[in-house]
């Protein structure tokens, strides 16, 4: 069985669903952020929320704690490796990630659900996607403008755009997820671990999961 | 200990919505004639070498992907 391992930093707020959204698909345990430990998971999610306040920068902090040289080993190394929201603003700080996340263009906290489409399915995190699938999930966010500098554009790893033109934050090429060169590490603005149960609306979220199920199957 | 300002701004070409938004305040007020209003953070810090400051901006204090940043003694 897949074990995923959940990061918990101090200000935190969505290992809790991470945990119950990877749980539908296999095991999970968190991990504290002061641990070097990533106690055998075979796949790691660095959730949503405020890591250490987002003080600096958002993710700046988060990135030089002890269990992020675990996971930055961990992603060289061809682990899996999620970031979700404030997560994939701490793996982009981390450099595991190629940007950054600006304020959004309109300045304001955004939260609703929205149509991602799925650009790459040649990824850990996307393989049980086809490209051109349009996932509900819901983001719910104030910094998710995604920036890379044009000469980075053409090599890019997207995984997910917004779609039906419905961009909220202004991110460059209506990016909402990418990839590192070898698909093992993917982060991404909207949140699949809040969209796992039909009560909420849409269970699309499990889809990335469930990817990552696939990819631990032993050769 | 030398004291030291760290000024932080975001690059140019990056879109600043802050900046924007204060630029489009000040004409409400009845500030007219200004432009190019921008955003960034300052950073003091009493260090014993000065010369370790751009390393610490380049590590922490800075993303240098969509910020530039510039040391001043203060």
């Amino acid at each position: 069985m897949t074990t995923f391992g959940v990061i918990r930093f101090p200000g935190s707020c969505d290992e809790v669903d991470a945990l119950h959204a990877a749980r539908r698909v296999g095991d999970a345990k968190l991990l504290w952020h002061k641990d070097r430990d990533l106690h055998g998971v075979d796949a790691v999610i660095v959730p949503g929320g405020f890591s250490y306040g987002d003080y600096l920068r958002v993710g700046a902090i988060a990135r030089f704690s002890p269990v992020m040289e675990s996971v930055a080993e961990f992603a060289r190394a061809g682990g899996l490796v999620l970031g979700i929201c404030n997560g994939f603003q701490v793996l982009c700080e981390a450099g595991l990630l190629p940007g950054a996340l600006l304020p959004n263009l309109e300045r304001r906290f955004i939260c609703r659900q929205l149509g991602i489409e799925v650009v790459s399915n040649d990824t850990a995190w996307t393989s049980a996607c086809t490209p051109g699938d349009v996932l509900s999930i819901p983001v719910k966010h104030t910094s998710g403008r995604y920036y890379v500098p044009e000469d980075q554009l053409a090599d890019l790893n997207v995984v997910f755009r917004y779609a039906h033109d419905g961009n909220p934050n202004g991110s460059t090429n209506d990016i909402a997820g990418v990839a590192n060169a070898d698909g093992n590490v993917v982060g991404l603005m909207p949140h699949p671990e809040h969209a796992v149960d039909p009560l909420t609306g849409s269970t699309d979220g499990l889809r990335l999961f469930e990817s990552a199920v696939r990819e631990r199957v032993p050769a | 200990m030398a004291r030291v300002r760290v000024l932080v701004r975001p690059k140019e070409g990056i879109l600043d919505p802050q900046g924007q938004a204060v630029e489009q305040a000040l004409p409400a007020l009845g500030f007219s004639g200004v432009r190019n209003v921008h955003i960034g953070r300052l950073i003091e810090l009493d260090v014993e070498d000065e010369a370790q400051v751009p390393e610490m901006c380049e590590k922490l204090l800075a993303n240098t992907l969509i910020e530039d940043f510039e040391v001043v003694r203060a």
